[in-house]
C-alpha cells in the first residue's frame, strides 16, 4: 500500500462516485436509501468515523461505477446535509459539489399528522414540505403546517 | 392599498396587515351603508361546501352573499357526509367550480383549504379547517376590537380556553399578534396550551407573553379577553374536566376591577363558559362580534370578486 493509500484507508476507485462529509454514523443510512445491499457486482467502500477538519468525525461512501440520480442526491441531502459528491473518472475527481437540501421536498416523506390532507388516500395530492431550518433540519408541511424533525425524516427515508 | 382581488383566504397569517385593515374599513362602511351595497355582486354565485357541521359560519356567508345581491348554492350536508363511498373531494370541488364564482369550504382534515385552492381556478375561502385555521373568524374578532378601540396595536390581550385544538383561538392569536400587542396572556389548562408554532410566532415578533393556568390577578390588566370553549372530550378523565372548568368560567362577579374599556369576546356558540349574568354588562361584546360576521364576510366577498 502506498503512503497515500494508507492515509485514505481504502483504495481509490477508478470510475464512480465518492460521497464525502457524511455526518458520522450515517453512512449506512446513505447505503440504505441508495438501495445498496452488498450483493452488487461492483466495489463499495464504507468508511466510518474518520477524522475531519471540518466536521470532527465523518463517514465516506465510495461507489465504483455508480452515478447518482438527482432524487438520490436530494435524499442524501435530507440525511446528510453536509455531504459532498465527487464524480470520479479514471481515478480523478472530474466534478465535485455539495448536496443541497431542496427548497421544496415533494413526495419523499409523509406528513406525520394523520389528519393532514396529504394522508388522505383518495385525493390527488403529494406530500410537500418546505425547509424551516437547516441545522438542525426541520421541515414544515405546506398543507397542514406540521413540523417534521431530522430523526423522523431519517426514519422515514431509511425505514430504520 | 393591497388588493384581495381573486385571492384565496386560507390562513390569517398569510394576510398582510394593510389587507386586514382594508377589509375592516370596507366592513365598517358596509355596516354604515348596507343598502348601497345590495347590487354589487348581482350575477355572482357563492358555493358553500361544509364537510363539518356549522350553522353560524355557513349562514353568515350565505346572508353576506345575498345582501350583496349575489346568490348561493350549497353542497347538501348529506352529500358532504356520505362522501366516503362517493367521489373524492377534488372531484367535488371541480364540480362546484363549474357552478359558482367562489367557494367557501370547511373540513375537519387539515390543509384541505390549501389543497382545494390548488385544484380550483376560482377563489377559495377557508371556513375553518381542522384544529388550525379559521381566518374569517379572526377578521371578525379584529374588526370588533377595532370598533371598540379605534386601533389594533398596543393592547393587552388575554386568550382563554382551548388554545391547542381551538382553531378560533389559534387564528385570533396569530391575527392580533400581527399588530404588536403590549402583552398576551395565554390562559388554559396545561394539556390545552397553545402549540409550539404559536409560541415561536410570538417570540419571533418579540411579543411579551405569559402562559397561565387561570385568570386570577390578570383581569384588571386586560383590554380584551377572548374566551373559547373547553370541550369535555379533550379530557380523558371526566373528573379532571369537572375540577378545572370552574377556573375558566367568566361571571359578572369576577369583573369588578377590570378596566373601564375592557371587552369580552367569544366566537360563539358558548355553553357555560360565560355566565348569562355577563351579557347585560358593557363588557360583553360577543353579540356585536357575532353580528360583525356578515359585514366582514360581505367585505371579503366584495373585495375578492370585484375589487
Ligand atoms: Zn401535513
Amino acid at each position: 500500500m502506498s503512503e497515500e493509500e494508507k492515509r485514505l484507508i481504502v483504495t481509490k476507485i477508478k470510475d464512480g462516485t465518492v460521497i464525502d462529509h457524511i455526518d458520522a454514523g450515517r453512512a449506512l443510512y446513505v447505503l440504505k436509501i441508495l438501495g445498496i445491499t452488498g450483493e452488487e457486482d461492483f466495489t463499495i467502500a464504507v468508511v466510518m468515523n474518520v477524522e475531519s477538519k471540518r466536521m470532527g468525525r465523518k463517514d465516506i461512501v465510495k461507489l465504483e461505477k455508480m452515478e447518482l440520480r438527482k432524487e438520490q442526491v436530494d435524499e442524501i441531502a435530507l440525511i446528510a446535509p453536509n455531504a459532498t459528491i465527487n464524480i470520479i473518472r479514471n481515478y480523478r475527481v472530474v466534478k465535485k459539489y455539495k448536496v443541497d437540501v431542496p427548497k421544496v421536498i415533494e413526495g419523499l416523506i409523509n406528513c406525520i399528522n394523520p389528519n393532514c390532507i396529504t394522508n388522505q388516500k383518495r385525493e390527488p395530492v403529494r406530500s410537500t414540505f418546505l425547509v424551516k431550518s437547516l441545522r438542525p433540519l426541520i421541515l414544515i408541511c405546506k398543507y397542514c403546517g406540521e413540523e417534521i424533525h431530522h430523526e423522523d425524516i431519517i426514519r422515514q427515508l431509511t425505514g430504520v | 392599498m393591497g388588493s384581495l382581488k381573486n385571492k384565496d383566504i386560507i390562513s390569517i397569517r398569510e394576510l398582510k396587515n394593510d389587507e386586514i385593515l382594508d377589509v375592516i374599513n370596507v366592513a365598517k362602511d358596509i355596516k354604515k351603508n348596507m343598502k348601497s351595497y345590495r347590487d354589487i355582486l348581482k350575477g355572482y354565485i357563492l358555493a358553500t361546501a361544509f364537510f363539518e357541521p356549522s350553522t353560524r359560519t355557513k349562514l353568515s356567508f350565505q346572508s353576506a352573499m345575498k345582501r350583496l345581491g349575489g346568490s348561493v348554492i350549497d353542497l347538501p350536508p348529506e352529500e358532504a357526509s356520505s362522501r366516503a363511498k362517493g367521489e373524492n373531494l377534488a372531484d367535488t370541488i371541480r364540480m362546484l367550480e363549474c357552478y359558482s364564482d367562489i367557494i367557501v369550504i370547511r373540513h375537519k382534515i387539515e390543509g384541505t383549504a390549501k389543497f382545494v385552492s390548488e385544484i380550483a381556478n376560482i377563489p377559495i375561502i377557508n371556513g375553518g379547517d381542522g384544529t388550525k385555521e379559521h381566518p374569517t373568524q379572526a377578521l371578525i374578532d379584529l374588526f370588533t376590537i377595532y370598533e371598540a378601540y379605534g386601533r389594533l396595536d398596543g393592547l393587552t390581550v388575554g386568550v382563554l380556553g382551548d388554545l391547542k385544538y381551538g382553531r378560533a383561538a389559534r387564528s385570533f392569536i396569530f391575527g392580533i399578534s400581527k399588530f404588536s400587542p403590549e402583552k398576551i396572556y395565554l390562559i388554559s389548562p396545561e394539556q390545552l396550551r397553545a402549540r409550539k408554532d404559536v409560541l415561536e410566532f410570538l417570540n419571533e415578533k418579540k411579543i411579551f407573553f405569559r402562559e397561565k393556568n387561570d385568570y386570577s390577578g390578570i383581569l384588571k390588566d386586560l383590554d380584551v379577553l377572548y374566551v373559547t370553549r373547553i370541550q369535555r372530550e379533550r379530557f380523558p378523565d371526566p373528573m379532571e374536566y369537572e375540577r378545572v372548568r370552574g377556573s375558566y368560567r367568566i361571571t359578572k362577579d369576577i369583573l369588578k376591577d377590570v378596566k373601564d374599556n375592557f371587552i369580552i369576546l367569544h366566537p360563539l356558540p358558548r355553553v357555560d363558559e360565560i355566565d348569562f349574568s355577563v351579557d347585560g354588562t358593557k363588557f360583553a361584546k360577543y353579540f356585536v362580534q357575532a353580528a360583525n360576521g356578515v359585514p366582514i364576510r360581505m367585505a371579503l366577498l366584495k373585495m375578492i370578486l370585484v375589487e
